[in-house]
């Protein structure tokens, strides 16, 4: 993988993430009305396909997108081998991955 | 009569000579290479004085040992360029009343090149920089060609000429946090020049120059902070240079996917 | 030796930026393992989301609603800076940073009227 495609990954997710961001932040700042609960968040992810869709999409775009960024920072930041970087990003995008796909079957009530 | 032309009368020494004010300022001044220790020296204030007149100055009456560099003392050449309280800037062009804080100032050599002695830093590395970023033209024409017609308001002639005042003081270079947080990120000055020649249509290797330019250490590194484009001497913008390049790499990378 | 200065607006804009990332990329697998505790039941779920009740809980979902909003913000503008053209040399757009500083506070605002009990339904 070039630095030239991982750029490319970084702005292309970035231009997916900005518009969900926004949508997300607006279900954020409605949901948190009178409290959260889990009927409440069920009830508007478990009922149609679309938001389980929007959030796997959501999950792949931050997947590839904060690995990334994260690299910078450590070698930047840190005196961390490149290589070793490298593999740390690779394995929290993995797992960005995994842990958020179970994030999104368990709120789409797919299992229940 | 005394016909001597006034420019070659005998320089009155400013050891003896009064001053307009009294005050002085003391100049710390960083000594040695990459080890060494500040040394602080008393020069009188004048009127119109710029830092490479204080360092100037000290050389020549106080430490003759004292190593630094400059050339046309005017701003045009880009040699004095120094840290001067912090920041990377021509001395030539800074005068001492404007960065004089509590009557001193702080001088070292230039921050992300190795000092060779005192005020003078080792550049060969930004140079080799320069090149790793693909900044060498490749010309297709010869001697016997008749010169390629480039019109001047052209799209690709106007971004390339933005930056195409760059005489490689090293101050933007100096300026910049990436090139002092990574060994390999070749620095806005390399990468503005990159972007003179892939707008350049007379370049033969525009190609290879993007190939380069977009490598490791390329333009990807660039954060746009900005320090370098609020630092250059003479107004050009690397940010700008860069984003550019940037904006190049995406689209040539959707359109080799194309089938 | 001191460094070139580094509170013009394009750097503090760039500290935001990735100080904001480095958080939202520490909290994001927390949030999904969160999120994840619905696999183990409603009331699994509930009892974990009783948590968010808590007056320091919501102050932590503030701050993390203001800095997924900052890296937002600051992120189009970067996008901005790299896709749209530049109208001067010293385009840094910068007026940009101002007007996402005030929105991420904007954003935070709304969510601390809804998180606090001053909705409207």
């Amino acid at each position: 993988m070039t630095e030239a495609r991982l750029f490319a990954l970084q702005r292309i997710t970035a231009m997916v993430l900005a518009p969900m961001v926004l949508i997300h932040l607006a279900v954020i700042v409605y949901a948190v009305r009178g409290g959260l609960t889990a009927e409440e968040i069920l009830a508007r992810t478990g009922t149609s396909a679309l938001w389980p869709l929007f959030y796997l999409l959501f999950v792949a775009a931050a997947a590839i997108h904060a690995p990334i960024g994260l690299r910078n920072i450590l070698r930047e930041w840190t005196g961390l081998p490149p290589r070793l970087v490298d593999g740390l990003c690779l394995v929290f995008g993995l797992a960005l991955a995994g842990l958020g796909i179970r994030a999104v079957i368990a709120i789409s009530g797919w299992t229940a | 009569m005394d016909d001597t032309p006034r420019d070659m009368a005998p320089e009155a020494d400013p050891r003896t000579e009064t001053p307009h004010d009294e005050a002085t300022i003391r100049a710390r001044v960083w000594r040695g290479d990459r080890r060494g220790r500040f040394v602080t020296y008393e020069v009188p204030h004048r009127e119109n004085q710029t830092v490479l007149d204080v360092v100037s100055e000290i050389q020549r009456y106080h430490e003759p040992a004292l190593a630094y560099r400059f050339a046309c003392r005017v701003g045009v050449c880009g040699s004095c360029a120094m840290t001067v309280n912090g920041r990377p800037r021509w001395t030539c062009r800074t005068h001492v009343k404007r960065v004089v804080e509590n009557g001193e100032i702080t001088i070292e050599p230039l921050r992300n090149m190795p000092p060779i002695k005192d005020l003078a830093c080792d550049m060969s590395g930004f140079f080799d920089k320069w090149h790793r970023a693909g900044g060498r033209f490749e010309g297709t024409a010869t001697r016997h060609d008749p010169p390629i017609p480039v019109d001047p308001a052209s799209r690709k002639r106007k971004l390339a000429d933005a930056g195409i005042e760059c005489i490689n003081c090293g101050v933007c270079y100096a300026a910049c946090d990436v090139v002092s947080w990574t060994d390999d990120y070749v620095g806005p000055a390399a990468l503005n020049r990159a972007w003179t020649l892939v707008n350049d249509e007379r370049h033969a290797d525009r190609r290879g120059t993007l190939d380069k330019a977009t490598a490791q250490g390329g333009c990807s590194s660039c954060h746009a902070q900005g320090n370098c484009t609020t630092h250059c001497p003479i107004g050009i913008s690397p940010t700008r240079s860069i984003a550019g390049l940037k904006r190049m790499s995406l689209l040539d990378l959707l359109n080799r996917r194309a089938p | 030796m001191r460094s070139a200065p580094r509170h013009h607006a394009s750097y503090v804009a760039f500290v935001g930026h990735r100080l904001s990332g480095l958080a939202l990329a520490i909290f994001l697998p927390l949030h999904f393992l969160a999120l994840g505790l619905a696999l183990e039941g409603r009331e699994t779920f509930d009892g974990f989301l009783a948590y968010a009740d808590m007056p320091f809980v919501k102050a932590a979902e503030w701050g993390l609603v203001v800095l997924l909003s900052v890296h937002l913000f600051f992120g189009v503008r970067l996008l901005a800076l790299e896709l749209l053209p530049w109208r001067r040399d010293d385009d840094l757009r910068t007026d940009w940073i101002g007007w996402g500083a005030g929105g991420a506070v904007a954003v935070g605002l709304i969510f601390l009227m809804g998180a606090f009990g001053f909705d409207a339904g």
